[in-house]
């Protein structure tokens, strides 16, 4: 149990770096996006199954609401990153041409801070 | 238990350097909309070291911390995509 537990951790720290890899490198707001939350959560939700393994506490039911409440809610929380990047501007890397032309209203130059 | 006591200072330097790279990210970044997905990733490595310091210490109040970081992490994603489509409408 206790080396399941050691897996799952060091495979969330991996994929919390591997997603803070894709922050970084990814060339437009939406990639980096996506890169942040899936992998990240997936990361997080890895590494509290590993707590909940290991035997440290009695009965992690805690953690287990944490990973349901962040797996229900990652789609959500993307979707409205993603909208809000989309809305603002954001430049799109690597597409011909825009689908969303005309669906929903884009501001022309991009916010930027 | 001896070789979890090796494994976690070797996962909490990889957390560390996540930490460094999204906070550049979220220095660097060109626009809003970066910056909130630097704040998202950096909340993600806060409770991945929640959970790690649950392991070292022993104590499982920290699981309850990574929960309410889960928590804020959401509304705070929520709040400031309407932030930015406020803004868009208000120019």
């Amino acid at each position: 149990m206790i080396v399941i537990a050691m897996l799952l951790l060091t495979l969330g720290a991996g994929f919390l770096l591997i997603a803070a890899i894709g922050v970084i490198r990814l060339p437009d707001p939406l990639q980096r996006m996506h890169s942040a939350t899936k992998a990240g959560t997936l990361g997080t939700a890895l590494m509290l199954g590993g707590v909940m393994l290991s035997g440290v506490v009695e009965i992690g039911w805690t953690g287990l609401l944490a990973m349901v409440f962040l797996l229900l809610t990652l789609p959500v929380g993307a979707q409205l990153l993603g909208r809000a990047a989309y809305v603002s501007g954001a430049p799109l890397e690597g597409l011909e041409s825009d689908p969303l032309e005309g669906e929903l209203e884009r501001a022309k130059p991009p916010i930027e801070a | 238990m001896n070789l979890m006591a090796m494994l976690t200072p070797a996962l909490s330097l990889a957390l560390v350097a996540a930490l460094c790279l999204a906070g550049w990210r979220m220095i660097r970044g060109p626009s809003f909309v970066d910056r909130f997905i630097a704040i998202d990733m950096l909340t993600a490595i806060a409770v991945g070291f929640a959970a790690l310091t649950t392991v070292a210490t022993g104590r499982g109040v920290f699981l309850d911390i990574a929960l309410g970081l889960a928590l804020i992490n959401f509304v705070a994603t929520a709040a400031f995509s309407v932030f930015l489509e406020r803004k868009r409408r208000d120019r």
